[in-house]
């Protein structure tokens, strides 16, 4: 009677085969290393490139692993023998090659051939275990929103002014609103139709106050929101561009919640640099100088960012923000020799640039960069959960500067150049500063957790070990309590263990500290679910059954426990992945995935071995339980 | 767990109650204890309750925000001298101790006094104050504003797990069942907050994370108890709510203790051998599972009782009409 049909025995083993094969590659640790690409995509990198480095790194005594070069031949990388040589290495790479390489730490993986071909990769590690550097950026989404409202009023000024209708601006408290008083009904109602016909996505409303008529056109709720999601979107690309500077491979850079985005750098990492290079919380305005004849109170002074002290007037009209370039390259033009800018804009930004340049060739125009700086903090009585608290708040001061003025010589679209520089490390510096400007909204760090590679290291062999441990103490105590049926459980948890790490290396999984201790849990718990069926079992033959019918009954009566138990803890598995980040969501995938490979080896698994060994004794008088 | 019965005694479902014998499994009086069980976990949960109130949680970075600094000198560091530079550069209120060994030091600066430059600054100081050399182990910042989120966050997570639960044993089982294994478990839970109160030991995300482990856990073993009662009480003809919940305990028993030892087995592994990271994760996990084990067995079932659960509530109303022959 306990005998399975040959095709069970065999999908049994084919699942667990499949499982073990897919664990496999977890026994190929990554080497460390370091990847050389080209700083554009046209650049090539090979054999030339890969000689100076290695030639560099000999140098320093660094020892090389072994080099490869890529089959489209873009990028180079030479494995290292030791992690601790990874930023020296990457220091003397790229002083040998210069700016137009860039060199990124890598983990390079060491996964045999024969793996890969069956998309066998191993598991990814998580921060707190191969070390590395995890940021939370805040996006402060209602300041794009602003800033759009800004660009709104000046294009609405133009086009009142072009139509010549006399307003007067009143500054709403509301900052999706603006407002316009007009002296009589008939210009007001020009005014709102002009408004209406040339701005649709403004709602306006007409109104009244002490025989002054007024038009307050406002942002619409949904395009705040849509508002707020390109700031997120543009921000999102910016990070990734400023990362890819950063120059690490297999960076994560992704949107967490409305307003948060997250980047995680793996490996060894300067955190100076990265803070440096990420948190530039710059964005830029584009302007039109100041003519003399300019209506006082239509224009603003700024300085210069390179020469204190030096100022220009500057219209108060903004004409497009720099979240509308989409790049900005330095460059020599070729029959002069002199640097340049090359900047492309987006639709939007060169529609922009056109109308505002149209009536102005011969004119200044400015680029403002402007920098939200960090002043300390500063308290604030708030209130939390019905109470009033002392909350501390940053306090960010915006810092607006003139990047660049330069006159307009015909009338700009989408790409257009700024030249007249003085040097090539100019044209660079505003390159960097156009592309770095390119934030719809301005940033803040709100989390930030490094791991040091060698706590890494420490996390990984002190997981391992208590995994061992934990595994002998369990397989010696089954061993011990239910003898032939203990070894059978044993059997059953090793597989478990495997199917585990199978799993969680197919579905891409990370591998964090508190999810190795969740496996360890698992395999805590994992047993239960083979202590259940044998107790039946014992409780059956007590009762006098025969061996044969307890050991089905026993499988039998304990499913309906073992699937109640597990369904209500895989419950809060799940709940645990959806509120959880980072490390408890790893925690909460091996508890989750743990607790269905556990079913199946302990009741399925067991259960074949179990028909294996007794299912063909007719005359069995006794088990060894 | 022991083969105590003798071969020769018949099986039957019936209660030989001087013998204290369910067919083979020898019951044991449990239920003898409830008012002793009752009062203690009353004891323990006002003990708890008091401790949150007196001494708070000692919330770790993830929930109040600030800056964590994890370094590794390459002697012996000292300390004093640490906390005294500390305090040149403004940072009155950090906190330095060792950690793990000697050699290591572990910096909190609260929240007040945090931004993201913060940690580099410190190291780049403390470097330079210091004639060996120090490396960078390990930073943390986190926001305040992060951190209240995290905190509504885990506490929202909390409920709503506790409500699917119960909805799924209402399904499966009965809602005194439901109410039964939740009140259990948030009996558990509270304990657990309660030590982590009294000895002042950090409650980082992992500790949260390690809680709903307990629950898991908890429910695991008070799901296992109750699925026996339920089959006893539709199985056993004869006995009290009370006798059966014995019987079902004491069937159980072998099992309930051979899983927590094992668990417990596998946490002091992780508790000794799996470093400082997971140190409190697999310290509230032991008091977790130990209470959970007590409250399986003395708390789940206690409370069916003062329910008055009785064989009604379990009947399959499918069955061909059974007569009612509750005493």
């Amino acid at each position: 009677m306990n005998r399975y049909p040959l095709w069970k025995y065999l999908a049994i083993f084919l699942f667990v085969a499949i499982g073990a094969f897919y664990a496999l590659p977890n026994l190929y640790p990554d080497d460390p290393a370091i990847q050389i690409s080209g700083a554009g995509a046209a650049t090539q990198v090979g054999e030339t490139q890969l000689k100076r480095a290695v030639a560099a790194l000999n140098a320093e005594g660094i020892a090389v692993k072994s080099t490869e070069t890529s089959e489209r031949g873009n990028s180079v990388l030479i494995r290292l023998t030791d992690n601790e040589d990874q930023l020296p290495a990457k220091a003397a790479v790229k002083e040998q090659l210069g700016h137009d390489y860039v060199v990124a730490l890598n983990l390079a993986p060491t996964t045999p051939d024969w793996l890969l071909a069956f998309g066998a990769t191993p598991m990814k590690l998580g921060l707190d275990l191969s070390g590395g550097v995890h940021f939370l950026l805040e996006v402060d989404s209602q300041k794009a929103v602003e800033t759009r409202m800004n660009v709104y009023a000046g294009e609405i000024r133009t086009a009142l002014r072009k139509e010549r209708l006399r307003y007067r601006t009143v500054q709403g408290a509301n900052p999706i609103a603006r407002e316009f008083a007009f002296t009589d009904e008939a210009t007001r109602d020009k005014a709102r139709s002009l408004i209406i016909k040339e701005f649709p996505d403004l709602t306006t409303t007409a109104d009244e106050d002490n025989g002054r008529f007024i038009v307050s056109a406002t942002l619409g709720e949904q395009q705040v929101r849509d508002l707020e999601d390109y700031a997120i979107k543009q921000n999102l690309t910016t990070v990734r561009n400023r990362v890819n500077e950063l120059g690490v491979s297999e960076p994560l850079v992704q949107r967490q919640g409305r307003k948060h985005i997250v980047v995680e750098l793996p490996g060894v990492q300067d955190t100076a640099e990265a803070k440096r290079i990420l948190g530039k919380t710059a964005n830029l305005e584009f302007r039109l100088a100041a003519g003399f004849d300019a209506a006082p109170g239509t224009t603003d002074t700024f300085e210069f960012r390179s020469q204190p002290g030096r100022t220009a007037n500057l219209q108060r009209d903004i004409i497009m923000t720099g979240d509308q370039v989409a790049n900005a390259r330095s460059n020599v033009d070729t029959q002069t020799g002199s640097p340049e800018v090359n900047i492309s804009l987006d639709n939007r930004g060169g529609e922009l640039m056109k109308r505002a340049t149209r009536n102005n060739v011969g004119q200044g125009m400015a680029v403002l960069f402007i920098e939200q700086k960090f002043m300390g903090n500063r308290t604030e009585t708030r209130m939390v959960d019905g109470t009033e608290t002392e909350v501390s708040v940053p306090v960010y001061r915006e810092e607006k500067k003139i990047i660049s003025l330069a006159t307009i010589q015909a009338v700009l679209g989408s790409n257009f150049r700024i030249t007249g520089l003085d040097s090539r490390a100019e044209s660079s510096e505003l390159a960097l500063l156009l592309r770095a400007g390119s934030l719809a909204a301005p940033m803040h760090f709100v989390e930030e957790r490094t791991v040091g590679p060698s706590l890494g290291k420490e996390n990984i062999r002190m997981g391992i070990n208590s995994t061992l441990v934990g595994l002998a103490l369990i397989v010696v105590f089954m061993l011990v309590v239910y003898r032939f049926f203990g070894l059978v459980a044993n059997i059953a948890l090793t597989l478990n263990l495997l199917l585990l790490v199978g799993m969680m290396s197919i579905l891409g999984a990370t591998l964090t500290m508190p999810g190795i201790a969740g496996i360890v849990l698992t395999l805590g718990m994992a047993v239960d679910a083979n202590v259940l069926i044998f107790s039946r079992i014992r409780e059956e033959v007590k009762n006098g059954k025969s061996p044969h019918k307890a050991i089905a009954e026993g499988f039998d009566r304990a499913f309906v426990s073992i699937f109640d138990a597990n369904i209500t803890t895989l419950i809060v598995g799940v709940i645990l992945y959806a509120i959880g980040t980072g490390p408890v969501k790893g925690f909460a995938v091996t508890l989750s995935l743990g607790i269905l490979t556990s079913m199946f080896t302990a009741i399925l698994v067991s259960r074949a071995i179990v028909n294996i060994t007794y299912g063909r004794r007719r005359q069995l008088k006794k088990l060894s339980i | 767990m022991k083969n105590n019965g003798s071969k020769s005694e018949a099986a039957s479902d019936k209660m030989s109650s001087d013998k204290k014998m369910f067919g083979h499994t020898r019951v044991i009086d449990f239920m003898r204890l409830r008012m002793g069980a009752t009062a203690l976990s009353v004891l323990l949960l006002l003990g708890s309750v008091a401790t949150l109130f007196i001494n708070g949680i000692n919330f770790g970075l993830d929930f109040t925000g600030g800056t964590l600094i994890e370094l590794s000198y390459d002697k012996p560091a000292n300390v004093a001298a640490v906390r005294n530079q500390l305090g040149q550069m403004g940072f009155n209120d950090a906190v330095a101790q060792e950690y793990g060994s000697a050699n290591a030091v572990l910096i909190r600066i609260p929240g007040s006094e945090s931004n993201a430059t913060l940690s580099n600054q410190v190291a780049r100081q403390l470097n330079a104050a210091y004639d060996g050399e120090i490396t960078l182990k390990r930073v943390e910042f986190v926001g305040p504003q992060v951190g209240e989120q995290l905190r509504d966050q885990g506490g929202l997570g909390m409920l709503l797990a506790l409500a699917l639960v119960m909805l799924y044993i209402a399904f499966r089982f009965q809602y005194k069942f439901s109410l039964g294994a939740v009140i259990a478990l948030g009996h558990d839970s509270l304990i657990v907050l309660g030590v982590f109160s009294l000895f002042g030991l950090q409650f980082d995300l992992t500790v949260l994370a390690a809680i709903l482990a307990v629950v898991g856990y908890s429910l695991n073993d008070t799901i296992i108890v109750y699925d026996r009662v339920r089959e006893n009480f539709r199985k056993v003809r004869r006995g009290t709510p009370v006798e059966i919940i014995n019987i079902s305990l004491s069937q159980t028993l072998g099992r309930t203790l051979a899983t927590s030892g094992t668990t417990i087995m596998v946490l002091l592994a992780l508790f000794f051998l799996g470093g400082d990271m997971i140190h409190n994760f697999a310290a509230a996990l032991l008091v977790g599972v130990g209470v959970g084990t007590y409250s399986s067995i003395y708390i789940a079932s206690n409370l069916l009782l003062y329910m008055n659960i009785s064989r009604e509530d379990l009947i399959v109303p499918v069955r061909e009409d059974e007569v009612d022959d509750m005493p």
